[in-house]
């Protein structure tokens, strides 16, 4: 934090182009103080100079990092914690964060990845359509609200804590994970409406679900072997980012949450 | 001998290409218009658009028309009051009609519009998240009283919380409406709905059959001034017990059953002789100021082991001082019956002239409870035709905590609003006793057809509830601020409570 | 000092009325925009030493200077609690006037029913191109025994008396707190400004309480900022009460007057009713607020089944609806509630003796360089600070405070 010399009010982030250095294909970015839009800036213009990996230090709030970013092969790298809606609208590059990232991470996300290594907040991959979020620890509430696949894009979002309430709400195509291993919290691995408005997608929790947690247009049964094995694909590439056991991770039968119809609706409304 | 001058309303029209001579027509009709000599004869005189005919003509060759007979315009002298005359002058009788007020006075309602959410504050999802509409009917506590139980935690004290409530799923129950005013199938259906819907239904004023005894948590039963059908065991089967002050289709005079419509089992439930008119005084004979409804409304409490006891009376002009007394005379809840509301049998001219509406009554007894500090004491059923899940809105926003559906009902069940109900021919089977009419009602069917109605109505009011950025009843319960009106003068603005758009 | 705030404000930023000569003809109305309804804005944070021990603003400003982008600078504003030790035992009224007038007038009330100990303006740097400061004085007071005899009051009744009396009825005057040891600094600028303005490195305290907001009117008015407060409660708010109108109708009923154009106001009283008056626990009068749904009642034990049916049905109309993330700020502690989906964002730590809320997770790891714990709160679910001494939140304690209105 700065305060100006002549002794005027506290200053949060500064306003000013942030410090950046290169070396072959990595520029290091010091973020400290710095506000967001001279950060996303520094990432832009260091892309388009080449850099394949763009390393953020002393990252703490600052919002919309990777926001709209396209092009395959390019890497973010967040030391600290990110601010509001990381990696929004993300279609291609990889962010990786080393902290706990806030909430909207991955909104309206197209491509590419984002692995959290720590907790995520609220409303995360909100209307997903195509790419990866792993995160590592617990996440909030409306997680992966209104995802959705198309054609052979198919978003995943693999949580490795607990979730709250909405998890999967209103979801429309994709694959929604939830481990309940890395957690710091108490209580159940889920909370609750959890499905609520599924009418597509799969949505697996390991370990069992009390049946009233799930919203009304959804079933809950253990997943089958077949669908195991697909999980396990997916499962392995999030051992790998975090480094855990996949036999372990497996060790624990997955229960599968389907859409009890694709038309939840269609009795709801009539006319004359 | 004479000729009346009273000319047919209506024209029966059918379609002699299509017409099949299968007779429907002839047995389907309850008031006896249609005669057949190798083809259905009907008498337009007798018909009262009631559609049942059209809809069981397999053949679709029925239409009702109004009558082409022109009259002289005269904005003055309508044609029902020249036609009110002519009837009079041949009878010398009381103009006697069903149903509620049919006249063109300004409805509040049509002149109110609800609140919706838009960015600085958002709608809530109603499909995907939880909408609560659950409510509770009966008086609350100032407070509540707990003590630390032990455990980290607290609890209740002994003796406080929540008592002699009644649990409702959803903020609608079914009007009064007296066994014998409409038949038994019509009590059945409203019966199982009511506990399918998890609300309730009432006996009205004709006391409670006996096939309604499986469903008697989901009833309340009704002491009205003719104390048909009451004795302490009726008043204990009851969820509630619910006074009859007075009704909003004629506030101020008794019931009206028509002896035609007293039958053996109609005799029995109400314990009062076959055939003879049951005409209820007006006032009970023991109220006649407000210490003596203390008196009834305790002495039900200590007959029943202190249900919730209520009380009905119809919006009049001094609606708010009157329902400030009821509450504090003791009663769990206040029924405000408006000027619409629907009847079987009414003086036309009470009906039509006699009680204020509805929305002005919720207005000025809910600020008045409030201005006294009683409005927690009890709870606010309004009714006086609520029309749709907007009204109803409309209506919990101004401040009732449930509304009470009796027209809307019958509609569900078939009623077309023909305002025959006094004669007791309904064709619909709803509003007789006759046998080969009230068999038409199938309780079963009923009672779905209400559910549906009831279930259609919670939807459309969680996605109003959505829409208004609450996720609770409770939140729009009295919230003026989430209504404004449009083409209201500005005095009832102030009367209603609620600010015209645009402030 | 950055000098180009202003070019940050909406174009149509309002100047104060010009001054009226010889005092001829009516005075301009104070709060133009209080009929309009002011929306809440946006960041939020409070942080308590359970220990007690105090702790300099610098803390609450930094962690409001982090979520900057939550507010446009049309309100801003801080609580903090301790910061008057040399008057343990007065009511301090923090007051804004629009003019000398207004001054007079309260002062004259003041002086009728108040023993006043000290009077004077509340110290500030200037504050260049802001619009509409108000003058700033600050009272320190303890009610004249025969006016609460003559009343009927307790003096806590009659403080609330005399802050509804001065807010709704004198015209331009504002009280912006009024409770003891404790004081809200706000106004229309944004946290950092604020800060600076009522120097508020001067001031150390156990509990603070900071707000940004996100208006879209276009108040001139200070007193619209956040915390809102009522004796010792006070509390900044993110999002929006759907449920005011029922909320300020019930309140209504029981003497308090919602006449500031914001909802917030609402919480205050609601737990001034709650908890002063009625008697009930903190955390049942959070849940009050944030009631459990009813299929999550449905499913408790029968005891506790009983409390929330009974609670939820008899303060069904002080329920909170809409999204909100509040904290409030109390005589030895601070509490905070999401409203029962968990709308609005909030995160909690704690490192040592201290607890800390905020909007986001950045404004925590901006000042606390190592917390123990860093968790997001559940929907509905209070986090609670108690600092050991002096603490109003024993059912005992609050039982015998308790005076009837």
């Amino acid at each position: 934090m700065t305060v100006p010399a002549s002794g005027g009010p506290v200053v949060g982030h500064l306003r000013t182009a942030p410090p950046v250095t290169r070396s072959g294909d990595i520029a290091t970015v010091d973020c400290r103080s710095i506000y967001y839009t001279y950060v996303n800036e520094a990432v832009r213009r260091a892309f388009d100079e080449g850099a394949h990996t763009v390393r953020l230090d002393n990252v703490n709030g600052q919002r919309y990092i990777g926001t709209g970013l396209s092009g395959e092969g390019r890497r973010i790298e967040v030391h600290g914690t990110p601010g509001q809606a990381l990696g929004m609208f993300l279609d291609g590059p990889a962010i990786e964060v080393f902290g706990n990232a806030q909430d909207g991470v991955g909104n309206t996300m197209n491509g590419g990845e984002v692995i959290v290594h720590g907790s995520a907040g609220d409303v995360l991959g909100y209307g997903m359509r195509c790419g990866r979020i792993f995160i590592e620890g617990d996440v909030g509430y409306r997680v992966g609200i209104h995802m959705k696949a198309y054609k052979d894009l198919r978003p995943v979002l693999v949580c490795g804590g607990k979730a709250r309430d909405f998890f999967g709400e209103y979801m429309a195509g994709g694959l929604l994970v939830l481990l309940g291993m890395n957690s710091r919290l108490e209580g159940p691995v889920v909370g609750g409406h959890l499905a609520t408005g599924m009418h597509g997608g799969e949505i697996y929790v390991r370990g069992e679900i009390e049946p009233w947690r799930c919203g009304k247009d959804v079933t809950v049964d253990p997943a089958s072997a077949e669908e195991t094995a697909a999980l396990g694909a997916v499962l392995a590439d999030y051992c790998v980012a975090f480094g855990m056991d996949l036999e372990e991770v497996l060790a624990v039968p997955f229960a599968r949450v389907r859409p009890a119809s694709s038309r939840p609706y269609s009795e709801l409304y009539t006319s004359l | 001998m004479s000729t009346t001058f009273v000319q047919a309303e209506f024209r029966v029209c059918i379609d002699d290409d299509r017409c099949q001579r299968c007779g429907r027509c002839v047995q389907q009709c309850g008031w006896g218009v249609y005669s057949f000599d190798e083809r259905p004869l009907p008498d337009d005189a007798k018909c009262r658009a009631c559609h049942r005919c059209v809809t069981f003509c397999p053949a679709h060759a029925i239409t009702i028309e109004k009558s082409p007979l022109a009259f002289r315009d005269n904005a003055s002298w309508q044609i029902g009051l020249r036609k009110s005359i002519w009837r009079q002058a041949e009878t010398g009788a009381v103009m006697l009609t069903g149903m509620g007020n049919d006249k063109p006075y300004l409805s509040v309602f049509d002149h109110l519009v609800l609140d919706a959410c838009q960015v600085t504050n958002p709608s809530i999802d109603p499909l995907r998240e939880p909408m609560e509409l659950r409510t509770y009917l009966g008086g609350k506590p100032d407070s509540v009283e707990v003590e630390a139980n032990g455990r980290g935690g607290f609890r209740l004290k002994s003796g406080a919380g929540l008592r002699d409530n009644v649990e409702l799923e959803t903020p609608i129950i079914f009007s009064p409406m007296s066994y014998g005013s409409v038949s038994l199938n019509v009590h059945r259906s409203l019966a199982r709905a009511a506990e399918r819907c998890g609300i309730l239904m009432n006996t009205g004023e004709g006391g409670l059959h006996a096939d309604l005894f499986p469903y008697q948590d989901h009833v309340i039963v009704q002491v009205a001034s003719g104390r048909f059908g009451v004795d302490p065991e009726y008043l204990n089967r009851g969820a509630a017990v619910e006074i009859k002050v007075g009704q909003g289709a004629k506030p101020g005079i008794g019931g009206h059953l028509p002896g035609e419509k007293i039958d053996e089992d109609v005799s029995t439930t109400r314990r009062i002789p076959r055939g003879s008119d049951a005409i209820s005084p007006a006032p009970h004979h023991d109220i006649y100021s407000i210490e003596d409804l203390r008196q009834l409304i305790y002495a039900i409490k200590e007959a029943t082991g202190y249900k919730p006891v209520g009380v009905k009376i119809a919006a009049v002009h001094n609606v708010a001082a009157i329902a400030s007394g009821v509450v504090h005379a003791g009663a769990d809840y206040v029924y405000l019956d408006g000027f619409r509301g629907g009847t079987g049998a009414a003086p036309q001219v009470v009906r039509d002239h006699v009680g204020i509406p509805l929305e002005i009554a919720i207005a000025v007894v809910d600020q008045r409870l409030r201005d006294e500090g009683i409005r927690n004491r009890a709870s606010i059923i309004a009714a006086g035709s609520i029309r749709s899940s907007a009204d109803m809105a409309k209506a919990i926003a101004l401040g009732a905590d449930v509304v009470a559906i009796g027209t809307a009902a019958l509609i569900a069940l078939g009623c077309h609003l023909c305002q025959g109900c006094h004669t007791g021919c309904c064709s619909w089977g709803l509003t007789t006793q006759k046998a080969e009419l009230t068999r038409r009602l199938d309780p079963e069917w009923g009672a779905e057809r209400l559910t549906n109605l009831v279930r259609a109505w919670s939807h459309e009011l969680k996605e109003i509830l959505g829409a208004l950025g609450v996720n609770a009843i409770e939140s729009l319960r009295g919230s003026r601020e989430r209504l404004r009106g449009v083409g209201l003068d500005a005095q009832t603005c102030d009367i209603l409570g609620v600010k015209p758009a645009g402030l | 000092m950055s000098d180009d705030f202003l070019l940050e404000r909406m174009p149509t930023a309002r100047r104060r009325p010009p001054a009226l000569a010889g005092g001829a003809g009516p005075r301009p109305a104070y709060r133009e925009e209080a009929p309009f309804k002011i929306h809440g804005g946006c960041g939020l944070m409070g942080i308590c030493d359970e220990s007690g021990a105090l702790m300099p603003a610098d803390i609450a400003v930094r962690a409001m200077a982090i979520q900057r982008d939550r507010g446009n600078g049309l309100g801003a504003g801080f609580a903090g609690y301790g910061i008057y030790p040399e008057f343990p035992d007065h009511f301090c009224f923090h007051l804004m006037f629009h003019d000398e007038r207004a001054r007079e007038e309260v002062e004259a009330i003041l002086d009728r029913s108040f023993v006043v100990d000290q009077a004077e303006p509340i110290p500030t740097r200037p504050f260049g191109g802001a619009t509409d400061v108000p003058l700033l004085w600050r009272y320190f007071l303890l009610p004249d025994q025969h006016a609460l005899e003559a009343l009927a009051m307790g003096p806590d009744d009659f403080v609330v008396h005399t802050v509804m009396q001065i807010n709704s009825s004198v015209d331009g005057a504002f009280v912006a707190s009024s409770g003891k040891n404790m004081g809200a600094f706000k106004g229309v600028a944004f946290p950092e400004e604020i800060a600076h303005f009522f120097r508020l490195e001067e001031y150390e305290a156990y509990t603070w309480l900071g707000h940004n907001r996100f208006p879209t009117n276009t108040p001139g008015w200070w007193g619209g900022a956040h915390p809102f407060t009522l004796l010792d409660w006070s509390i900044v708010h993110n999002g929006e009460i759907s449920s005011y109108g029922i909320n300020s109708r019930y309140l209504e009923q029981f003497g308090y007057r919602c006449s500031l154009g914001t909802d917030t106001e609402v919480v205050a009283y609601l737990f001034d009713l709650m908890m002063r008056r009625h008697g009930l626990p903190l955390e049942l009068a959070c849940e009050a607020l944030a009631s459990p749904l009813w299929s999550e009642i449905d499913r408790m034990p029968p005891e506790e089944r009983e409390l929330r049916r009974s609670l939820r049905a008899v303060y069904g109309p002080a329920m909170l609806n809409g999204p909100f993330a509040i904290v409030v700020g109390f005589r030895g502690g601070m509490v905070a509630l999401n409203d029962r989906i968990k709308l609005r964002p909030l995160v909690a730590a704690r490192q040592g003796s201290r607890l800390m809320v905020a909007s986001e997770e950045s404004a925590i790891r901006e000042v606390l360089d190592a917390p123990d714990e860093v968790w997001a709160p559940r929907a509905g679910e209070p986090v609670v600070a108690r600092v050991q001494a002096g603490s109003p939140l024993s059912l005992e304690h609050a039982a015998s405070d308790r005076t009837d209105g």
